[in-house]
């Protein structure tokens, strides 16, 4: 997923758990049995798990642009020296 | 959110803590329910009042137990445990609580009742002090809850005196 992807599924799946929870209380409550309000929280739970967790192409509509190998060459890493002090900038060309 | 696991992990413990939070709210819930629970007592038959040989007085007695425990069931109710003491005081101890019968009523077309019974367990003093002594058979109920909190309570029947002497 990227990272977009990651929020919308991290704020679906509270969102869901806490819509199953509040539906299923609800039902149970006015239905008078507690069976019932656990059911339904437990599909609620198995349906957002089968949304939010596998990686699903919907959560990978805005891709990261890694730089193409060829260019990411040019800008060598930074080495880490032995006494390594404040940031180094790295040399441009 | 960064992998299957760390997604899966996030899921679960979100949710475990849901449930322990509709638990919670569905214990609270028993609290809006105002029960009006009725009973009611009659000794049948004093069957045999003795001195052990150790001393302390024992009474065999034989009950008509009738009540209507119908309101202290809610949806969050497991099963309600009843019981039926006999209070009485001596020189000794301010209050002695001999429990006499009790019982289990697991759903709530069960708990309009009327039983004819001896005694479940034996009324036995500590010491000789029985004889022409008042006292009260109270019902005590728990109502034992499917999660969190469990009420108690119980209704007072007075009146009830044991004979001057030994039969």
């Amino acid at each position: 997923m990227d990272w977009q992807g990651q929020k919308l599924a991290e704020q679906l799946m509270q969102l869901m758990l806490v819509l199953s929870a509040a539906v299923g209380f609800i039902t149970g409550y006015v239905l008078g049995s507690f069976q019932t309000m656990l059911l339904i929280y437990a599909a609620g739970v198995v349906l957002t798990s089968l949304i939010t967790i596998p990686n699903w192409p919907c959560f990978n509509r805005h891709p990261l642009n890694w730089l193409e190998p060829s260019v990411a060459e040019k800008y060598p890493k930074p080495q880490p020296s032995a006494n390594s002090g404040p940031k180094k900038k790295a040399s441009k060309k | 959110m960064h992998s299957f696991g760390y997604r899966a992990n996030a899921l679960l413990t979100f949710a475990i803590t849901i449930l322990a939070l509709m638990c919670g709210i569905a214990s609270f819930s028993d609290n809006f329910n105002s029960p009006s629970p009725t009973a009611q007592v009659q000794v049948l038959n004093i069957n045999w009042f003795q001195k052990k040989p150790d001393g302390d007085d024992e009474v065999s007695l034989t009950l008509n137990v009738s009540a209507n425990l119908e309101s202290l069931f809610t949806w969050n109710t497991k099963q309600v445990f009843v019981f039926l003491a006999a209070e009485y005081e001596t020189p000794k101890n301010s209050m002695n609580q001999v429990s006499l019968w009790d019982g289990i009523i697991s759903s709530k077309e069960h708990s309009k009742f009327r039983i004819h019974t001896t005694n479940k367990y034996r009324f036995v003093d500590q010491g000789s002090n029985l004889r022409g002594k008042d006292f009260n058979l109270t019902l005590h109920w728990h109502v034992m809850p499917k999660t969190g909190k469990m009420f108690v309570d119980n209704i007072v029947m007075s009146g009830f005196r044991l004979p001057k002497a030994y039969r």
